[in-house]
This record gives structure tokens, sequence and C-alpha cells, in this order.
């Protein structure tokens, strides 16, 4: 493995004017076209991209307004992963060494009908990162739950009414399933704290094998939020706890961010249309399982 | 006249999937595994909010695969079950189709055809998936399609396949297109008791007596459902009357045979054709979905301008309507097929005109035929 003491930070000054993904279509205020800007500002023009059907795909092939600036290609909803693979094995096999071969797959075709291959491309341990680019719903085709989707959602298929309180299921533990691969790197990330999200794409840049980053990515169409708020309301989520800063390397979690005190949850669910209807109670098992989730990684991983 | 929530007797103004979720659970569907995917969301997203209105069950499914396993799944624990895609997701579904036919699990799986191979055109129409509806999953088998050409068919069709499937034991596809399913017009949905709503036939003999796919000759034998005190054993392998995997040609060759006959020796009842100003017809348009539309008002411009012409509509298009086509091309002397792909179902109708006639395609991508299209290829026909 690299030695990851040697990898230089990414900020502000050190990093490349140019871009790799730009003139898309994406809603105003889209999150997920952030994280996919950033990190491919990280890794550079040798750089193959791998996306499954979902937001970025539909927003980024409409030509003329084709916004990759690397080679790109969309690949079926379930396959992205194992097309990675098939990628990344063509450029060992044309021994072509200053390459990286990346996902970006949202949290459905990811946690959802993606998974099995994910699951599989880790386990060879292939060279590919796949970015998770997390807006909580499938939201191409208009807002429909995912597994990713937490607790209370209003969605288009977890409709709120008196028979049910929109989701009813709270969100797949997505990193740490990926981390009992024992795969070599994998991190979670939030676009509203963008530097720590660079360098971590930056450490999965330098690693040989399968790399993984969850990335917390806004969505004003389908969360209900105004549109200049994308960054802050990113940031909000970590600050409340409901997403957590942490990375998975060497067999060991790190927390990143442990904050002795949470900004209040009920501040940052009530500023969404999607969670408008929670009841106090409601939100109140939100938080609950919050505070459970944290003790236990307080108490496992610190 | 009882209140019956499932049931919104009355009229609508809905579009195609709205009207086809509002029919299945008029025929008593409670169970529906959604996955999204354009153009057939709006059906997973009405049977989402209206199922837990009547006391059923939504879930959203992680993938296709699973989402016609579930329909199976529950169809097996008795409870009139359907799920619905477009192009990619159907081809995900086809493994698991021909496990629901090897099993004969009733269920309804709807179709609403875009633009394909692969992505291709998520948002516009296509009737591309014909045949793979025919011959999608592998091995030998007789399959049911029905192909609604409005609104008011979606609802009216969702109703026949469930008690097709109910009926034969087979899941049924009802294969409609983009246009078809994101049409808005006035839909009716009649009262409870003029909708016939049919259930499996069940076992009458005692437990220990029952034989899971013993037919005393009738071609569909009884279903237990998980539950109702039967000793249920299936498999996707070839099985014999008991259920039992038996890998011998004879077993392969009764099973495979009845279980095609049971569709092709009940023709009569399955197939169901529209036929328009036929008596007279030297020239017929053969059509299904939304081209027929279209053939329609090119049939009546024709018959303005002293030709004559007719047209055949395919409400159901598997099994084939053979012996139809064949007494049209003795009569017509050129049959015309629109059909929103590069050729599928007019391959159908020249085999079952066996060189009667001439059958002339019009194939178009993504689009519907307008009237005048159809009408230009009526009057510049040779024959």
């Amino acid at each position: 493995m690299t030695n990851l003491v040697d990898i230089p930070k990414v900020n502000a000054k050190n990093m490349t004017e140019k871009e790799f993904f730009y003139g898309h279509k994406a809603c105003a205020g889209c999150g997920g076209s952030v994280a996919v800007r950033l990190a491919l500002k990280v890794l550079g023009e040798r750089t193959y991209t791998a996306l499954p059907a979902g937001c970025m795909s539909a927003v980024g092939f409409i030509y003329p307004q084709m916004a990759f600036n690397t080679n790109a290609v969309i690949t079926t909803f379930p396959g992205s992963a194992s097309m990675a693979s098939g990628i990344a094995a063509g450029a060992k096999a044309l021994g072509q060494k200053d390459v990286k071969t990346v996902v970006f797959a949202g949290d459905g075709g990811t946690a959802d009908i993606g998974f099995q291959a994910l699951s599989g491309m880790i386990d060879r341990n292939d060279d590919v990162l796949y970015i998770c680019y997390d807006n909580e719903a499938y939201m191409n085709t208009g807002i429909q739950k995912s597994g990713l989707t937490p607790y209370g959602t209003k969605t288009t298929t977890t409709p709120a009414g008196k028979n049910i309180p929109g989701t009813v299921t709270h969100k797949k533990n997505l990193f740490e399933i990926i981390a009992a691969h024992d795969i070599a790197y994998a991190a979670t990330a939030s676009i509203g704290y963008p530097q720590d999200y660079l360098n971590k794409v930056n450490k999965a840049k330098h690693i040989k094998g399968a790399t993984f980053i969850h990335v917390y990515a806004s969505c004003p169409t389908g969360w209900g939020t105004p549109t200049e708020t994308s960054i802050e309301i990113a940031k909000d989520a970590v600050d409340c706890g409901l997403i957590f800063l942490a990375e998975f390397e060497d067999g060991e979690y790190k927390l990143n961010r442990n904050p002795k005190e949470f900004a209040p949850v009920k501040d940052y669910l009530k500023k969404q249309g999607r969670f408008k209807h929670m009841t106090d109670e409601d939100m109140d098992v939100v938080i609950e399982n919050r505070d459970r989730k944290w003790s236990r990684m307080r108490k496992q991983w610190l | 006249m009882s209140h019956d929530p499932a049931i919104r007797t009355g009229e609508h103004f809905l579009n195609g999937d709205e009207a086809c979720a509002e029919g299945a659970l008029a025929c008593g569907c409670r169970f529906f595994a959604g996955y999204p995917i354009t153009p057939a969301t709006e059906i997973a997203e009405t049977m989402s909010r209206r199922l837990p209105e009547v006391g059923g069950v939504y879930i959203q499914m992680e993938d296709e695969l699973a989402s016609m396993n579930a329909i199976l799944g529950a169809s097996s624990a008795g409870v009139k079950a359907m799920t619905s895609t477009s192009g990619p997701g159907f081809s995900l579904m086809m493994e698991n189709i021909g496990l629901g036919i090897m099993m004969e699990i009733p269920c309804v799986v709807v179709n609403i055809q875009r633009g394909g191979p692969s992505t291709g055109l998520p948002t516009m129409v296509g009737q591309q998936d014909m045949m793979q509806a025919r011959w999608g999953s592998h091995g030998d088998y007789e399959m049911i399609a029905l192909c609604p050409w409005s609104p008011q068919e979606m609802f009216d069709f969702a109703i026949r396949a469930f008690n097709l499937s109910e009926k034969y034991r087979i899941p049924v596809l009802i294969m409609a297109d983009e246009v078809v399913g994101h049409m808005t017009e006035k839909v009716v949905i009649p009262p409870k008791e003029e909708i016939i709503r049919l259930y499996r036939k069940k076992p009458q003999v005692p437990s220990n007596e029952y034989i899971m796919y013993e037919t005393n000759g009738s071609l569909v034998p009884p279903m237990a459902n998980a539950g109702d005190g039967y000793k249920v054993i299936t498999t996707g392998l070839t099985h014999n009357e008991q259920g039992y995997p038996d890998m011998t040609a004879e077993a392969h060759e009764k099973l495979i045979t009845r279980l095609c006959n049971k569709i092709l020796l009940n023709k009569a009842d399955i197939v169901e054709v529209e036929e328009r100003e036929l008596s007279d017809a030297e020239v017929v348009v053969v059509a299904y979905g939304s081209p027929a539309r279209s053939a329609v008002l090119a049939i009546k411009k024709a018959r303005e301008q002293g030709i004559k012409a007719g047209l055949l509509r395919l409400r159901t298009v598997w099994p084939f309507p053979e012996a139809e086509i064949l007494k049209l091309a003795k009569q017509a002397k050129t049959i015309i097929v629109p059909e929103i792909n590069k050729g599928q179902i007019v391959r159908e109708i020249e085999r079952c005109a066996k060189g009667n006639c001439e059958v002339i395609l019009i194939s178009k991508l993504a689009l519907i035929h307008t009237p005048d299209e159809i009408l230009e290829v009526i009057k510049n026909r040779r024959l």
C-alpha cells in the first residue's frame, strides 16, 4: 500500500483550475454535481468514469452539453461496479499505470440495484474508486424511496398520510457494510465539508485496489430546500450528527469529527419539505436512532 | 351497493398508468412490488398511495429481480400480486418470469414500453419488447400478453390480466406503451357487482390426498396457497405431478407440453381482437397499442376516398391470433402493420398469412404513426 503520509493535502492553492465536469444540466443547487466536479478535479484527466442510470448520467450526457471532460460511460443500472472492474482490468492488461477508474453512482444505484456488483468489485479488490453521491432517494425518476432514504422522509412511493408516516425504515449503514468487506480504504464525506471530501478522494486516488467514498449530496428538488442552501444543508446534516464523517483504513475505523454537542436535529429537519409532515414523535425516533449509532461508534471506534 | 375503497366506481380523468393501478385494485390485487423506472413509475406511485388505504401492501424493492420474485412469493401465499416496469427492468425480470411459468404462479407484470435496447429512450414510446414478451425467458413456453390502447383499457385489461393469470396459473403481461401509459383520458370504473374477479381454483381433497400438480384431465392444476394446510413443494426444475424434481426426458416432455397446451388449447378464451369495417375490406391495418388509434382515422379517411379499408386491432398479442390473421389474409389483398419497432409482430402476421396476401410493415421508432402516414401506405399499395 502507498504510504499515505507522503500524499500531499489537496487545497485551493495546489488544486488544478481545470474542470472535468461542467456545462451539465443538473438542477440549480445540485449536490451530486458538486461531488462529481470536485472529485474529478482531484482525479484528473487520466480518469475512466463509469456511471449507472441516474441523475449524473442523465444531466451529463445531453448532446451538445456533454459534461464529462474525461472518458465516461453510462452502464446499466446494476452494472457500474462490474463495468469498472473490467475497465480497470483492461487498463492493467494494456500496461497503463497512470490511470484511475472511478464510478459515480447515486444511493439507489449503489445501496440497492448496484450493490451485488459493488460487493464483488471490493471482494476482488479491483483497482476502482467507487463514489456514491447520496441524495437519499431515486431523484432522477422523481423522488422514490431507496435503501438510503432516512426514516420519516416523504417520497412518491412512501407518501406521508394517515396510513403511513412516510419512510418507515432507517438509512442502511452503507459505510460499515462496505468496511465489513475489509476494503483497503472507505470513507464518508459531505459536500458541506469539501476540504475533507477532496482529501479523501485524493487518498483513495493513491491507493491501488478497491476504495469507496460515500458522499452526502443535497438535492433541492427532492428535498424541498432553497437551491442556495445546498452546501449549508449538507454541512447541517453533519453538524446535527445525522451524517458522520469517518474513515476505514488498515482495518480500523476513525471518526473524523466527534463534536461534543450536536446542532439541533429538528432545525435541520424542519428546513426541508420532505420532512415537513413529521410530528415531534417522529423526529424523536430520528434522534434516538442517531444517539444509538453515535454511542456505539464512540465506544467501538475511539 | 356496498362501499369498497378499492373500487372507485364512477367517471375519472386518469392517465394509463394510474388507470392500470386502479384496475388491479378493483380486481383484488393487494400486493405490489415496486421499483422506479420511467415511464412506469406512476403505477408504483399510485399503488404505494392506494394499497395502504385498502389494507394492501406496497413494498419498494431493491431492483427488478427482487420485484418479480416478491410477487411470485406473495402470490404463492395467496395474494393477487403485480409489478410494473419498462425495458431495462423487463430484461432483469426475465429469469423470474420463467420461474413463475414453470411453478405456475399467477401474477401480473406491466411493461410500459419505451425505446430500447439498453437505456434507449426512457421518455419516448416503443413497442420493441413484443418478441421479448414472447421469448424473453429461456426455454419453451406459451405466454399471455395483452395490448391496451387507452387508459380505459389499462383499467379493463388489468382486471382481465388478473383473471387470466388466476384461471391459467401463469404470469400475464400487460404490454402497454409509453403513449398509452402517459395519456390522460376518461376512465369509467363500473360498480363492484359488475367487475368479474376470478380467483385460482383451490384443491378440494383432504391434505393427505393433495398432489401439487395433479390436473385430473384438466390442463390447470388446483393451487394450494402456502399456509392452507397442504404440502406445497415446488421448483423451477422439471418436476412431476407431486412437484418433485424429475430430470427425465419423459417428465420434461409431459410438463412442457401441458404448460404450452393450457394456453394453446384455450386460445378461444384468451385471444381477443377488435374488428372495424372488415366485412368488405380489401386493405386491412393490423395494429395494437397506440398506433391502432392512428389507424382508426386512417381507415376512415381511406373510406372517404373510396378505398375499402378496415382495421383489425389485436387486444391479445400472445398467444397470437393465428386463425384470425389467416382468415383475413384470404379475404384482403393487403395487410398493413404499423409498429413502433423495426418489425416484430409483422413477422407473425407474415407467417400466419401463408402468402395469401401482401404484408407491409410501417416501421417507426420513438413516435406514434400519424394517421396520414398510415393513409399514405394504404393509398400507395401495389395490390
